[in-house]
Order: C-alpha cells, then structure tokens, then sequence
C-alpha cells in the first residue's frame, strides 16, 4: 500500500503563485483605454494556459479562439471570423468539462458582445476605437480630476500650502476630502503593479492638517453677471467657489441652519469633524459667496423667481429623502431613517439612546455611520441587520471593520420581515427577520438572495433605524418645467437642464446619492459650463510649480496606512477616530508615488492639466 | 548654477537644464532618436539613458533635469549595452531597407545603428502587415509604418508648432502606432501639407510624394518643351546636401545645372513674385481704399499651406485672402499664355516644373481653377529642393564643376523684393515697398518696411506675431506677420474677437518661411537652418541693384506688351483665383479611403 506524505508546493509553483497573486494587482491597475480586443485575446491565452488538456474543447478549441481572435486584432480576419468565433465559443460554453473551458467561453462571448463595435473596426479599418487618453490613472479616475502627483510631490517637498492649492485648482473641498474622499484614486494606482496603491487620501489630510491659512486667490474682474445655486452641499458650493472666481455674483441658498448639505447633516464628526468643514467653507465664502440660509427653494421661493431674477441657476439640492422598508409599522415613533438621525445628530437634537437596543438595517456607508452614531449616542446594543452577506455590503471595508471594533454586531442574511408594534405604546418592539439563503449571480455581478426554510424571527429592540438608502426631495421642482427622469432631474452631460432656459443641475439629485468628490466634480463641470453660457471662457489655474520627480530608485514598500483612536467609553464620544500619518511616514508615503505624471504615457499625453 | 560631473568633466549649467543639454555644452553628444529640443523630451527612445550615481536603473537624459553633485556617465558598458540592445530592438520594427529610403545618409538611426557597429539583429523582424501600410494613392504626403520608429515627433511638431494635430498614437500595447488621428484618412485630415513631420522625421517614415520620374519623362520627351523655375528659398539650402560652399551654391550655378540636366527654359520664381507684387499691392490699396478691410486685414496668398489652413479653420476669413494667385502659379499661366505665344510653342507642349522648398505646393499646382480655360494646367509637376538635388545626383551632374549660367530671357530679371518672398516678413516687405511708390509715385528708401527689424515684437507669451505701423501717403497702415500655423490660429482668433486689428497680414505656414519649409534638404543634426537660410535671401536683396518689383523691366515689359496694367481684366484672368472654388475635405465618418501600399 502507498504510504501517505506531508505535501509541500514545489518551489517553482510556490514562485508562480506569488508572481499570479502579484498579477491580479496588476490587472486591476489596467491604465484606462486599453484596446479590449488585445486584452480580450491575451486573457484568453493565460485561460488557455490553464487548461489541464485532457479535453477537446478547451484543449483545442480555446487556441483556435485565441488564433482567430488574434486575426481580428491585427486587422486581417473577416466578418465571419466574428461568427466562427461565436459559434465555437457557444459549443465550447455546453460542452467543456470543467470551468476553465467553459468560463473561458463565456468571457469571450461576453467580450463578442460587449465591445464587437470595436472589432468591426479592427477588421474593417485594421484601427482601435480606444486609445489612451489620460494618462494619470489617478487623476483619470478622480472625478474632478484632481492634480494627484503634483499635489503628492509638493507635500514630499514640504510644500503643504502649495499642494492644497494645487488641490484647490480642481476642488474647494482638500480638508473634506482629506478625510472622508473615497478615494476611487487609489482603485488603479499603478503603485499596485509594485505592492499596493499609495495612501493618497491619507497624504492629502497631512497636507490640509499642515497648510496653516491660504489667502483666497484673487477673483477675476466682475462680471455683472449673477448666479444662484440652490443647496449648499459640497455640489453647490463647489460651483459658488468657481464661478466666484470667475467674476460672477453668486448667491446660495440653503434651507438649513448652516451650510454643509450632507458633509454637515449626514456625515458623523467623528469621521469629519466639524471645524474640517468649516475650514474648508469659510475659504469658499472668503472669495465672495453670498449665503440665504433657511431658505427653501420651492416653498420660500418658487425656482421660476430664481430663473427670473438671476441670470443662470445651478441646482444641486442632493438626496435627503430617505427610502422606505414599505413595512407595517414603519411609521411608529421610533422608527427613524438614517437620515433623519443624522441630520437630528447634525442639529443638536438627537434623541437619547441611553441603554437601548437599536437595530439599524442597511448595509451601505450611511448604515454604518447610523450604526457608529448610535453607539455614540448611548446604545447599550446595536445590532446591524443586512439581507446579504459581509461581502456583499457597499460600504467600505474599513468602515464595516471600524463598526465591529467599536462594537456594532453585524447580523447578514436576514430580511425585514415585518415590524411588530407594541399593542398599547403603538410603539416598534421588535423587528422581525427572515433569514435569507444566498444565491443566483445577476448579470450585473450582484449576488441575490432567496428565503431560507427556517421560520422568521424577531430581534427586539427599542429603536429601529432604516437605512437602505436616499432619493431626491423634488417634488416643489416638478411644475416648473423640470423633467424628472427615474426619480433624478434629467440634466445633460454639461449639466444643463434641456428646455429650462437657464438652469443647470448636478451631484445627487442628478447621478443619485453618491460621494463628495462627485458632488464637487458635478459643481465644477456646471461652473465651467455656467461660464460659457454667461458668455465667458475664464480659465481656472493653480500658478503652483510641480517639483521634479525621483529618478529612479523605488523599491517594493508597504503602505502607511492611517490608525484609529483606541476609544476606551464611547458614550458621548464624537472625536474624530482615525489618526493622520506621521512627518516620517507621510514622507515615506510620498515617495511611493511613482509620478505617472513624468513617467510613462503622462510625459507625452494626457498628463499634467495646469488649468481647465 | 549647477555642478555636476558627467563622464568625470566638471560641468555648471543652469538650474532645469536637462542631463542631455548639459552634456552636450560639455561636448559630450549623447546619442538619441526621439528628442527634439522644446518640441518632443518624452523619453521614448530610451537610446540617451545614461548612467546616474546611487540610481539603480539608467536614466533617460532628455527629460532629466540636472541637480547638485549629480555624478553622471554615458559612456559606460552598461549604457552602452542598453543603448545597443534598444537599438536592435528599435531595428526590428523598422524596416532597414536603407538604399530604398528618402533619410538615407541623413538617417539618425541609420547612423546610429552604424556607430554601435551592429551588422545583425538577435532579434527577429516584425514589421507592419501590407494592410496597415496602406495609403491614399497620390497623396503630397505619404506615410509609412513600416519605417516608423514612434518616436512621436511628427506628432508633436503637427501639434505645438502647426495646431493641426494631423497625427496621434493610436491603438494599445504591441499594437501602438502612429496614424492619422481621429481615425480619419490622410485626405480629410485637414492636413496643410506644410511638411514640417516630414523634414522633423528622423527616419524616412514620411516623404514627399516623388514626381521627378515624370519630369525625366517630360525631359527626355523630344516634343516637349520643359521651363523650370527656380523658387526664393531654393538657393538657400540646395548646396547643402551636395556639400557645396555657399559661394559655389548660387542660383545661377543651380541654374547652369538644370540646363545641363536638359531644361530648356530655367526661370527664377522671384521674376513672378515681383508679379505677384504687382497685382498684390494694387489689390491691397482697392480694397483698403474700399473699406474691404475694415473689419478683417487682407491676407497674402503665396502660402499654399496657410490657404488650406485656413480654408479649412477659419473659412470665415477665406475672403480676406489677396485673389493674387502664388508667384508659382502666375509663373504658370504665363509660361502657358505669353511666353508660348512668344516661343511659338502650343502650352499643351510645354511641361512646367517647378523646384520648391515646399510639399503643399504639389498640391497647390493639382487645384483645379489652377488652369487655362483648355484645362492646361499652369503648372504640371512641383519638385522639392530634395528632390531636385537627387535629380541632380542621377544627372551624373558635378554641381561645383558646372558653369553659371544666366536665367532665360524675356523673364530673367527679378529684384530683391522677389528674392525675399522666402523668408518671414519678405511679402509684405516687398509688398509694401510697391505701395508705397504706386500711392506716392516715388520709392521708398529701401531700407523703409524692413519688417523683421522694423516689426514690434511682442513679449513671450503675448501675441506670436509682428506688428508694425507705417504711413503710406498719409495713411496709416497696420500690418503684421506670422509664421508657424500654431501663430496663425491665434492671430485669426485674436482678428475674428477684435482684439486686434490690422490692415494687411502675412502669414507663411513654416517657421522662418519658405526657408524653413518642409521640402528643404534634410539634415541629421535637428538644427533648425530656416533662420539662417532667410537670412542669406536679406543679404542677397541687400546687394541687388534692383530691389523693387515694379522696377522690373521684365515685368514692366509683360504689362505693356500684354496684361496692360496690375487687375487689369487680361491680368485678373491670368494671374488671380477664386480660393472658395475648391473646397478643404470635411472632417466626418472614417471612410475607406482610395488605397494602394506604400
């Protein structure tokens, strides 16, 4: 009989594995306007080679699709090669054996599919439709196109005051985003080809936090021509910023207490505190905005007096209204929507949630600040309730983490079900759940769930907080002639607002509730395009000088990534949590930077815009 | 100032100063392909890395500035070892069929592959399928992938000095190429035909298209008379490829040489520059007299270039531009009219050349208004100094050995004011100096528009262009002039918002001129000649005795035997055109062009 051994990976497929792990980084760092025909083709050469070989259609009939593929791509197969293709790729889809056939199939009818625009083109005309054209992966991917290496190299240099200006040129909110960006930056930092993308948000809050006071920039002659915005969120005050110092009048007019939108009212400060954002609007205001508070547009004032007393109008009133669970019982006292408690946390007059069990259900961004506030705010237990899995939440990793830290249970794959009232109170006593079994993948790549066999169950409580996300208020908009296109305001890509005459909308209440950077890229699209549509073509630049890079030497370094507050009583506690990097480690950081600006495609194409 | 050592030699340079300049001011020539000072540092080659002290890997010289203590050396077994494989590398993609191409001799890595003393790849050869390589047939400009090595300077010179943006990087990966841009074909990309990539590729990757075989043919065709004019620009540069001295490179020494090649009539082109000068300036004071150029200035019209530019970008100022055809074209139509009549020989029988430092040219001859009411073509076939040096060469012609001779007669004279339509500022120098006598009756002091002195030059940054005011019979005049089509766009953009305002423009689509133009010899040192070249046409007008157009008594002689007088009817029909009877291609929907293989 053969005696059994302890296995150990030979060195070789030891080698392999770190090279594939190190690969699929690489991929993701994919530059944007890649040709999806040579990519499509070179994926499929690594499926082919994974192929074990023991059957025919994946054995042969993956090489024959690399084979044709490759004709389309060097421009010398035909029409038919694209059917040949098709047709194979389907039989090798039914009748591979395993999945590396079968999976290999399907992304290649996915691709036939998805971009054969493209390959017509290289058959017909031996051309690809793409083509690199922002070269800086992280400024491509910044929605308001944010000067990223330039800004990293100035902090390197010591410069904070030039890199916040820098940052400036393309968003009036450094000190925000240095704290609550999202960063989509650092999805496809090429730094992820060497070890991990640089911590670039965390670089930009040392910059804010080390810049001391910046003058506001001189504003360009007055123009005699006036705007107004409607929401002082991050949108709104980003086109008020701009287009201020283009020379225009701008008014804003908020319907709160204080400006801030969403960054005041739905932010936690503990996350982003709030003399950060204060920063950050009262250099907006310095430059010469003027502000109407507790003003609603709509109701104080209809938008048809707007668009008559002032020459453009740029609405950027973002998503405060909260989505329903539609469950019985939903509208008992203390049932709160995540919106609802923050913007009442924002106001001062948050309820008291001394020693109770709160059940917050959602499992996005806004879930978790509910979940963290409610810690704050004296919770004895809160306990998370998502219908999916931890996997499947859209909020951020490290958000989800944070909420486990501090305490929050995470309860997934279960349900609302119902909500049960207390008979006498009227008030909610228990959410009920049903616990979920996951399932199907959509075509979207979104994972579904199905009910389980076990029964529901309920989860006492004595709040509940919903927060399953936001729509626009735009019902007071809907009579003056703005169309409402899925619950958003219909706007163009320059964010006009087809037929309103002079009205221009942007951020949430046109792309649905997203992030602050979109916001602030929405606002200095329609500053730019409000300019023009005054009659002028004022040019937004930064004066700043961007350092040399590094020549060469940048060795594999880990990324500094920022740490948390330990929080010994959390009860009342709304300091900010995590802790910016060091002067060592900032410098460190810095130097990860690989300045795609200088190397690579930036130095010829696509790289450093000094002005828009 | 900084101290930096390269190759052990002590260097200060100037702070930003880039390790290839610095070196290159310590006499230190590191080799390169793709680096064009200003215009192309992208670092795309990889031929001038170097080796810098404490860096791990080379670093390109072209695009490094050099900082305090910088230890560098280019020279050592490692560069030159990287320098060599990239070469080899760069070669198998280039098709080095060298005795085939327009660049060999003036070749950058024809040289460079020679210097590194490599006779074989270790790399296999990879070159364009025939698909990709083809090309609108006919085009003046002809592409070639196949010799292309990327190095992107076609691209960016289109860009930064002519704002056409004829050419782009297209497609990914391996499959990265140089093309048309916005997938369009090379006849509707709007191109100028300047053929600045041309004269900038270091290469043979673009060219001019070759007309020389048909003019042999006309040559050796007994029944055909052949009349060759010989452009401004052309005696600047035409001794430079044949390694003559300028003394010895004169234009009546080209001119022995044509004749000895077999041209039965050799003209000069500045004789029909000081008819273009005639109708020109008589054009200029009817219209300013009309209140024509209240608004817009009138243009010149000698820049074939600069009317396909503009023809094609601001069509608005189209009727701006003088009605006056080119000096070229009038030479043309009065070949084919008065002097056949003269020789007794029918214009279907005469085969005009002319020899032009210019590519759109070839185009410009091919404009179908550009012929007589039969459809005779004014002129048949445009050669560029290139081309006719080559055919020079082929004629078993020793240049220095051959005799002067003078130009032909009833069209031989020509004054300094037709010597300097080659250079910047020399139109409207010319121009002005005719005016100026048909306004007052009297010449000018000759030295009075010299323009490039005269001309206000405007801070860095401000406008790209000359302006000069000068009183002409007690009016004033404005005028100005550009050259370089990216300085163009913004003199019309300024024009059309009113920021400026001027009377009469000049605008040549090269840099420096006709000099500078895109069909002049080629060079492998990247100096920029157009500059000195112009300079050589100033000094020879200068020595002349005759330095004003209607002082030619050739064209005074041409006016009374059969035009009468400048925008007479007979002058109007012979010697002006309608530039809004042919039309620049639009831009729209990628065809599938007329195509054949380079």
């Amino acid at each position: 009989m053969e005696r059994l051994v302890i296995e150990t990976p030979e060195e070789g497929q030891q080698v392999l594995e770190q090279i594939g792990r190190r690969f699929k980084k690489r991929i993701s760092a994919s530059p944007l306007g890649l040709c999806p025909v040579d990519m499509l083709l070179n994926y499929l050469r690594i499926c082919h080679a994974q192929s074990c070989g023991k059957c025919s259609p994946c054995r042969i009939g993956l090489w024959h699709l690399t084979e044709m593929l490759e004709t389309i791509r060097n421009g010398t197969g035909d029409m038919e090669t694209i059917d040949l293709i098709e047709k194979t790729a389907d039989i090798i889809r039914v009748s591979a054996d395993c999945a590396i056939g079968y999976e290999a199939a399907n992304m290649v009818l996915e691709g036939m599919q998805g971009f054969r625009k493209d390959m017509e083109e290289h058959i017909k005309r031996g051309r690809c439709l793409y083509g690199i054209e922002q070269a800086i992966p992280c400024t491509a991917v910044c929605p308001a196109h944010v000067d990223v290496p330039g800004y990293i190299s100035l902090v390197k240099a010591g410069r904070y005051k030039d890199a916040v200006r820098l940052i400036r040129k393309d968003n009036p909110f450094p000190a925000v985003c240095g704290y609550v960006c999202e960063h989509p930056c650092e999805k496809r930092c090429r730094r992820q080809m060497v070890d991990d993308s640089v911590n670039i948000c965390g670089i930009k809050r040392y910059a804010v936090d080390h810049a001391g006071d910046i003058p506001v920039p001189q504003c360009a002659p007055a123009t005699g021509k006036t705007v107004a915005v409607i929401g002082g969120g991050p949108g709104g005050l980003t086109a008020a910023y701009f287009l201020t110092v283009m020379g225009h009048e701008v008014t804003v007019y908020e319907q709160r207490h204080h400006l801030g939108g969403m960054l005041r009212y739905g932010i936690p400060d503990y996350r982003l505190p709030n003399d950060i954002l204060d920063r950050d609007i009262q250099y907006i205001l310095d430059t010469g905005v003027n502000v109407i508070l507790n003003t609603n547009i709509g109701e104080d004032m209809s938008i048809d007096e707007l668009k008559a007393k002032y020459d453009a109008v740029y609405m950027s009133i973002g998503a405060h209204d909260d989505k329903k669970l539609k469950l019985a019982g939903e509208d008992a006292p203390n049932v709160y929507s995540a919106v609802e408690l923050l913007r009442a946390i924002g106001e001062d007059e948050a309820p008291n949630l001394k020693g109770k069990k709160v059940v917050v259900v959602g499992g996005g961004n806004v879930a978790m600040d509910a979940t963290r506030s409610t810690l704050r705010l004296g919770a004895s237990s809160v306990t998370c309730v998502y219908r999916r899995r931890i996997a499947d939440m859209t909020a951020l990793p490290e958000e989800i983490a944070e909420a486990q830290a501090e305490g929050v249970k995470i309860r997934t794959l279960l349900a609302p079900d119902h909500i049960e009232l207390d008979k006498k109170t009227k008030r909610a006593k228990a959410l009920w759940v049903q616990p979920q079994l996951i399932s199907l993948i959509g075509q979207d790549g979104r994972t579904s769930v199905r009910k389980a066999e076990e029964k529901a169950f309920p989860i006492e409580c004595d709040y509940i907080i919903v927060a399953i996300g936001q729509s626009i208020h735009s019902q007071p908009f809907e009579g003056s002639g703005l169309k409402l296109k899925h619950g958003v305001i219909a706007a163009e890509s320059s964010s006009f607002v087809p037929g309103s005459g002079n009205v221009f909308a942007g951020g949430d209440a046109v792309s649905g509730p997203a992030t602050v950077i979109r916001a602030v890229a929405a606002g200095k699209v329609a500053a730019n395009n409000i300019d023009y549509f005054l009659g002028y073509n004022h040019v937004i630049k930064s004066g700043v000088e961007v350092p040399d890079p590094q020549m060469t030497n940048n060795p594999p370094c880990g990324r500094v990534n920022l740490t948390s507050q330990m929080i010994d009583n959390i009860e009342g506690n709304f300091d900010l949590v995590s802790i910016g990097m060091t002067p060592q480690g900032v410098k460190q950081e810095c130097g990860r930077c690989l300045r795609c600006d200088h190397f690579g495609f930036g130095s010829f194409r696509g790289g450093r815009k000094i002005q828009w | 100032m900084v101290k930096l050592t390269i190759n052990g030699l002590p260097v200060a340079v100037e702070d930003g100063t880039t390790i290839m300049e610095a070196a290159k001011a310590a006499g230190i020539s590191i080799p390169h392909l793709c680096y064009l000072k200003g215009i192309n540092d992208i670092g795309a080659c990889r031929i001038c890395s170097v080796e810098v002290e404490g860096e791990l890997s080379l670093v390109p010289s072209c695009n490094t500035a050099v900082r305090e203590g910088m230890k560098v050396t280019t020279n050592s077994a490692r560069v030159r070892s990287a320098c060599r494989t990239n070469l080899m590398l760069i070669m198998s993609q280039h098709e080095g069929r060298c005795s085939l191409c327009d660049r060999s001799g003036t070749c950058q890595l024809q040289k460079l592959t020679n210097d590194y003393d490599f006779f074989e790849n270790l790399y296999v050869t990879d070159l364009p399928t025939d698909k990709d390589r083809m090309w609108v047939k006919d085009f003046p400009l002809i592409r070639d992938p196949a010799k292309c090595i990327k190095c992107m300077r076609c691209i960016q010179v289109c860009d930064k000095i002519q704002k056409l943006g004829v050419w782009e990087l297209m497609s990914t990966g391996g499959r990265t190429r140089v093309d048309v841009s916005q997938h369009r074909s090379i006849d509707k990309a709007q191109c100028s035909l300047c053929g600045q990539c041309i004269v900038h590729c270091p290469v043979g990757a673009l060219r001019e298209r070759k007309d020389a075989t048909k003019v042999m043919a006309a040559l050796d065709d007994p029944e055909i008379t052949t009349v060759v004019q010989i452009a401004p620009a052309v005696r600047t540069a035409w001794g430079e490829a044949l390694d003559l001295p300028p003394d010895k490179a004169t234009v009546n020494q080209l001119a022995g040489a044509l004749k000895q090649m077999g041209f039965d009539y050799v003209f000069d082109t500045s004789f029909s520059a000081d008819l273009t000068i005639m109708e020109e300036a008589t054009e200029f004071l009817h219209r300013l007299q009309k209140g024509d150029l209240a608004k817009y200035p009138m243009f010149t019209s000698c820049c074939p270039a600069w009317i396909r530019f503009l023809k094609s970008r601001h069509p608005e100022l189209v009727p701006q531009l003088s009605t006056a055809k080119s000096p070229q074209q009038m030479f043309g139509s009065v070949i084919k009219s008065y002097f056949a009549e003269r020789i007794g020989v029918p214009p279907e029988k005469i085969c005009c050349i002319s020899v032009m430092p210019c590519v759109a040219k070839k185009a410009e001859c091919d404009i179908p208004a550009m012929r007589d009411e039969y459809g005779v073509k004014d002129v048949d076939y445009v050669l560029t100094t290139r081309e006719i040096i080559r055919m020079l060469r082929l004629s078993d012609i020793t240049p220095d050995k051959v005799e002067e001779k003078p130009f032909d007669r009833i069209m031989g004279d020509y004054s300094g004011a037709g010597v300097i339509f080659g250079t910047t500022g020399g139109v409207m120098e010319a121009a002005l100096r005719t005016a100026s006598y048909m306004v007052t009756g009297k010449n000018p002091s000759t030295g009075a528009f010299g323009f490039v002195h005269a001309g206000k030059k405007f801070a860095e940054g401000e406008y790209p262009w000359q302006e000069a005011t000068y009183t002409i019979g007690g009016s004033k005049i404005r005028v100005a002039v550009t050259s370089g089509l990216r300085n163009a766009d913004r003199l019309c953009k300024a024009l059309l918002r009113g920021q400026v305002k001027y009377d009469f423009v000049e605008v040549m689509a090269c840099p420096t001129g006709c000099a500078g133009g895109g069909g002049q010899p080629f060079h492998r040192d990247d100096v920029e000649r157009g500059a000195t070249r112009g300079k050589v046409l100033r000094n020879l007008d200068e020595h002349m005795q005759m330095r004003f157009s209607h002082e030619n008594p050739d064209i005074q002689r041409l006016y009374s035997e059969a035009l009468g007088e400048p925008m007479s009817d007979a002058a109007e029909k012979l010697l002006h055109t309608d530039h809004e009877s042919w039309q620049m291609p639009d831009e729209g929907e990628p065809q599938t062009p007329d195509i054949h293989v380079v």
